[in-house]
């Protein structure tokens, strides 16, 4: 079942230098292993690939039900050098939540998830 | 006998926040102390450029306001206020409040932070051997030096507690960690030791949930946004925070917004760099062990957080000058408004490039499609009603952004059809003021206290 990351996660993310941060959380925690697994790094590197200049790194925080991912490059050279109407990486976060994961039927069904 | 509690509110989020927020903080319920925090990044340059034409300026003056709108709370009901509003003169800032003061008959005890300014010192640390190395790029300060206009040491909690130890009723501070402002009275009231590093780590988190004010009760959240109660009236956020560490955010009653687990996890996670270290001038806080819980409505406990010792390191904040930008846009309506705005960049790009003018970077976003989004957004452009065509330059050379400014009108007329959107005029050419973190050691920032 294809489910929009969108339905089952909330997110914010901000600016440090040409870096943003997302900070992405289950919107419930019974939802959180299923998004700690499908969002590797290398996932979102792939989702993010030709909009970032640099590297994805990834940390979990399983108390929050949340995941950080660092966007590296990802400013047009951050705060006031960058021409970008985002410069400060406020709206990368619904960016990554236009990320559609592919769930097995049963797990869906058990999870209650909503379809896209 | 009921459990002691300090309440700290959070009355602005930056400056250019709420000027209502401060005074409803304070009289809207009982608060303890009301914590303002002004500085962003490039703040300080700012405040350096008006100094430099001033030497009486140089720090944030809706902070004047602010102080006349609480200052019955604070001389009458003992509400004691800190801020960094301070920024690179806090003498000043500190004569202006009690200008405000004497005005209105009351006397008011302020305590003033300095020694976070390392400006006068930057020539003597760097012949010291102290790099200041650029924290991303490794680049040292030698880079940009001539172009410097503001350099202070990222402080800590201490010297506020000390403003505290000694009756200050209002603590101002330049550049403060935004955290402490917050931490310090905590710590202050509790009596907690330097090396009580799990408890102070608690503060510094408590600080990091309030000190983009209103953007933990409410605002700027995605989850559940439309049912977010009242924004017209938000309240900004209260930690009340027990001896034990714990604390809970809220905020006054028959005020709009919420608090809620999703409010504030979402402040946890904003600006979050590695949470399992969040570096601070006193202490090292892992956010992978904070417990968040629902505690009734519009309140949400927050407990088990835990802190290591801290760096023997400050951060520094240097701004230096890095040319000039300027941004233009114009608006193109259906049918084909995509391909018109494309068509106009090309034609403004052909004739930048038969001027020969020099630019860094020339970045065209369409504002509608994909500026934000880029390629995720999938072509949603095909049949917009209007895409805006939003075309930034940057460069070392005045002369080439100047110019620039001039091509974007005439395309109205010269360039592709169904163009509006023009009425703001020429763009304006801004001199960009970049922002250098580095880091210090610890024992070259002297900080003081000067009580007035």
């Amino acid at each position: 079942m294809k489910v929009r990351l969108l339905d089952i996660a909330h997110a914010r993310s901000g600016d440090k230098g040409d870096t943003a941060n997302v900070g992405v959380i289950a919107m419930r925690p019974e939802w959180f292993p299923l998004i700690n697994r499908e969002l590797t790094q290398a996932r979102v590197t792939q989702h993010f690939e030709g909009m970032i200049k640099g590297d994805v790194d990834r940390f979990e925080l399983p108390n929050l039900n949340a995941l950080n991912f660092l966007l590296h490059g990802a400013l047009g050279g951050g705060g006031t050098l960058s021409l970008k109407t985002d410069a400060q990486g406020k709206v990368y976060s619904t960016a990554l939540l236009r990320m559609v994961l592919d769930v097995p039927d049963d797990e869906a069904r058990a999870l209650g998830l909503p379809s896209a | 006998m009921t459990e002691r509690v300090v309440r700290v509110a959070s009355g602005q989020g930056f400056w250019g926040d709420s000027l209502d927020a401060p005074r409803q903080q304070v009289e809207n319920g009982p608060v303890d102390y009301l914590m303002l925090d002004y500085l962003a990044e490039v703040t300080m340059s700012i405040l350096q450029k008006q100094k430099e034409r001033d030497p009486t300026m140089g720090y944030a003056r809706d902070f004047v306001g602010a102080m006349d709108s609480v200052l019955d709370a604070v001389t009458d009901r003992g509400v004691r206020v800190i801020a960094n509003a301070g920024g690179v003169n806090p003498p000043a800032c500190a004569t202006a409040i009690q200008v405000v003061a004497k005005k209105r008959g009351k006397s008011l005890r302020i305590g003033v932070v300095t020694g976070d300014d390392l400006l006068p010192r930057l020539g003597e640390l760097v012949e010291q051997g102290h790099a200041l190395a650029h924290m991303e790029t490794g680049e040292p300060l030698e880079s940009v030096r001539d172009r410097v206009l503001s350099a202070n040491a990222y402080i800590g909690s201490k010297p506020i507690v000390e403003a505290l130890t000694r009756g200050a009723q209002v603590v101002i501070t330049g550049r403060s960690t935004d955290t402490a402002l917050t931490m310090a009275p905590i710590r202050f009231e509790y009596g907690w030791s330097d090396t009580d590093y799990d408890r102070l780590a608690a503060g510094i988190v408590a600080g990091h949930i309030i000190e983009c004010g209103a953007q933990c009760s409410g605002g700027n959240c995605l989850y559940d946004w439309r049912n977010i109660p009242d924004l017209g009236n938000v309240g900004y956020p209260i930690a009340d925070a027990y001896e034990d560490g714990s604390f809970v955010i809220t905020k006054h009653p028959g005020t709009g917004g919420r608090v809620s687990v999703h409010t504030v996890s979402e402040q946890l996670v904003y600006e979050m760099g590695d949470p399992h270290a969040y570096i601070t001038p006193d202490v090292i806080a892992d956010f992978t062990t904070i417990h968040i819980e629902d505690a009734g409505p519009d309140r949400v406990r927050v407990y088990g957080i835990k802190g290591t010792a801290p760096t023997d390191k400050l951060k520094v904040s240097i701004a230096y000058r890095a040319g000039f930008k300027a941004v233009g846009t114009l608006v193109y309506s259906w049918p084909d408004a995509l391909e018109k705005a494309q068509l106009a960049d090309r034609i403004l790009r052909e004739r930048l490039q038969r001027l020969g003018l020099r630019f860094d970077e020339i970045l065209t976003e369409f504002v509608g499609v994909s500026a934000t989004h880029g390629r995720l957004a999938g072509d949603s452009g095909a049949n917009a009603p209007e895409v805006q065509l939003r075309v930034g330059v940057r460069s070392d050379d005045r002369a080439s952004v100047e110019r620039f400014t001039r091509e974007i009108a005439p395309l109205v007329l010269n360039g592709p059809p169904s163009v509006t959107g023009f009425a703001g005029g020429r763009p304006k050419v801004e001199e960009i003021v970049a922002y250098w973190p580095a880091l210090i050691d610890k024992a070259v920032v002297q900080t003081h206290v000067e009580m007035v």
